[in-house]
């Protein structure tokens, strides 16, 4: 037996050989499938991490332009913050979520919707600043649509990279582990089954041998009685069998057909 | 001339102000560090001094502006009659944004007690709490009539109906524009030349709201009726010019409107007539005509330290120091968020 290495707890017969063998057969199969998934699912990371790369920068950008117009509008209209609180009733820019699927994953995305009657303080800075106004405002739309697009892509990264780590966890699994132990198990039972040819073999080698050792026993023992027989006058004949001589031992069966018997 | 004294200090006060050499070395610093340091050699002094460290720009707002009022609160105390109505005239502007902003807060059940650490502190008066205390919008119109020096405007202007029901923006718009008839008609009480001086840059002040109402309703919900209401009955611009600007859809209307003014006219011309219309610039010339609005501002106030013996110099002194206080956070929030190509576009007092 095949000493090294964890194996199955199972008996070495032919039946749990042949199962083995279709459990190695799978596993090995499902290594290739979770491999390419891992693939796949890496393609898609490498593509987002490069879109999370890219969409922050534009957040930057995008966040300082905002802010930037913020203090126009501070420098035009003093502050308005609180005008723009209170008036404000519903929102004008909201989130919905869809979900797409990659390679069995389920990735929430993401989508801002604007609302487009929700202009509720259009009348803000009425008298003063009222286009710097509505032009920070709609910097800061921008703002937000790059913010839910970086949110939607974050989060598609973080699931993603969890289940990127469970699909290599499981391909290391299987590669390592699994696989090995199958195959330790089989070497393990033909080792085993291989051994009982042998023990088997050898065994009827014993048993010949001793049949062997038994005839010679018999025959130099009845050479000596026959050598004493014929000391003391006797003589020794050939047992010839029916019939005897040349004749003699002739097959019953190719004589020739029998008469038919009526009865 | 019994403001000789007074007016002595809003003129020293004025010598006070930032000079373009100050503003160039504003514009050299690098943090807002080197900012309070170059400040601190002007007549700003240790202002910022006692701030924690990492500075934002809205302490510096603040302190600048309560400088501000501390140097009004000082003129208006030494004040006698009439300037000390003159001077509460000033106030009367402040005031109508903190009960405005109150009125929004009653209006939407806030608690008001903090809405009254956000008013501007030129508009404080010692009955402004008690505002807090009404809890619907008749209780509050109510204790406006009562306590307010505000009365006469709401009085004209709105019911306690209208409180609830327009935007918070026409309320705004038809009592500043009450203010603005009611201070006019006070100044010409006056005796010359501050009447001259004042009703010049009252009226520029109305017609700059009229342009600026005019063009930001532009694809809003407000009416043209209720726009012309809006319309100040003073300034160069009225009555035809308002007339035409109440009808006017567009901005060639406005240009229009105004074709008789040759100011108003370089003003637009100046501003380049295409940039408001798309408002995509991207802070090129985006706000040239508010910018241009703030320049002859300035260029008026200026002018009326020309003339002595006169009361319309604290009138510009106060509004040649908000723009100051304007100009610095305007810069500072430019070294904040590192935006050197627009840190030139203040405009020096």
């Amino acid at each position: 037996m095949s000493g090294t290495g964890p194996r199955e707890a199972i008996f070495p017969t032919r039946m749990n050989l042949t199962l083995t063998k279709g459990r190695l057969k799978g596993a090995q199969t499902g290594h290739s499938l979770l491999a390419k998934k891992r693939d796949a699912l890496t393609t898609r990371f490498r593509q987002i991490l490069a879109k999370v790369d890219e969409a922050k920068r534009l957040m930057g950008r995008v966040l300082q332009l905002a802010s930037f117009s913020l203090a126009e509008v501070t420098y035009t209209a003093g502050d308005i913050g609180y005008q723009v609180q209170e008036s404000v009733r519903k929102a004008s820019y909201t989130v919905r979520a869809k979900q797409e699927n990659v390679s069995g994953v389920v990735l929430p995305a993401f989508e801002g919707v604007k609302n487009k009657d929700g202009n509720d303080f259009n009348l803000t800075g009425l008298s003063r600043g009222g286009q710097q106004i509505q032009k920070c405002r709609d910097t800061y739309v921008k703002a937000v649509g790059t913010l839910v697009e970086l949110a939607s892509l974050q989060t598609a990264f973080t699931i993603l990279d969890e289940v990127i780590r469970a699909t290599n966890r499981r391909v290391n699994a299987i590669e390592h582990v699994v696989i090995p132990r199958l195959d330790n198990t089989i070497k393990y039972i033909n080792s085993e089954l291989d051994e009982m040819d042998r023990e088997e073999f050898f065994r009827l080698k014993k048993v010949q041998g001793k049949k062997k050792r038994d005839a010679d026993r018999t025959d130099s023992e009845r050479a000596a009685a026959n050598s004493e027989f014929t000391e003391s006058g006797g003589e020794v004949h050939r047992d010839e069998g029916i019939k005897g001589g040349e004749a003699g031992g002739g097959d019953m069966l190719d004589q020739g057909k029998d008469e038919d018997v009526i009865f | 001339m019994d403001a000789g004294f007074l007016e002595g200090m809003v003129r020293g006060y004025k010598g006070g102000l930032l000079t373009q050499n100050n503003y160039h070395n504003l514009t050299q610093c690098d943090n807002l560090e080197d900012f309070r340091l170059q400040l601190s050699s002007t007549d700003y002094g240790n202002f910022l001094a006692n701030e924690p460290l990492p500075l934002s720009t809205a302490t510096i707002a603040d302190r600048a502006t309560e400088k501000l009022v501390a140097e009004f609160n000082y003129l208006r105390t030494n004040a006698v009659e009439p300037l000390a109505t003159f001077m509460d005239y000033i106030t009367y502007a402040y005031m109508i944004d903190n009960v405005v902003l109150l009125t929004l807060g009653t209006l939407h059940e806030r608690d008001t007690h903090e809405l009254l650490e956000r008013c501007h502190p030129l508009g404080v008066f010692d009955t402004m709490p008690a505002l807090c205390v009404a809890t619907n919008v008749d209780e509050l119109y109510h204790s406006v009539l009562v306590e307010t020096p505000l009365a006469p405007y709401f009085r004209d202007c709105l019911s306690a109906q209208d409180l609830d029901d327009l935007n918070i923006e026409i309320i705004r718009n038809s009592l500043y524009k009450a203010y603005l008839e009611d201070f006019h008609s006070f100044c010409q009480t006056l005796p010359s030349p501050t009447n001259q001086v004042m009703s010049r840059i009252l009226a520029f002040e109305a017609d700059r709201r009229s342009l600026n109402i005019t063009i930001n309703s532009f694809g809003t919900e407000l009416s043209k009726d209720q726009r012309a209401k809006l319309f100040p009955t003073i300034g160069r611009l009225y009555p035809e010019g308002n007339n035409a600007l109440a009808r006017a859809e567009d901005l060639d209307a406005v240009i229009a409107a105004v074709d008789h003014i040759a100011e108003y006219k370089t003003f637009f011309e100046k501003a380049g007539s295409g940039s408001y219309g798309n408002g995509g610039d991207e802070g090129e010339s985006g706000n040239s005509l508010e910018d241009e609005f703030f320049k002859h501002d300035v260029e008026l106030n200026k002018m009326s330290f020309l003339q002595q013996f006169q009361y319309a110099v604290f009138y510009s002194f106060v509004k040649l120091k908000e723009q100051e206080v304007r100009n610095l956070t305007w810069i500072a929030e430019c070294i904040a968020q590192d935006a050197r190509d627009r840190i030139n576009d203040y405009i020096p007092c």
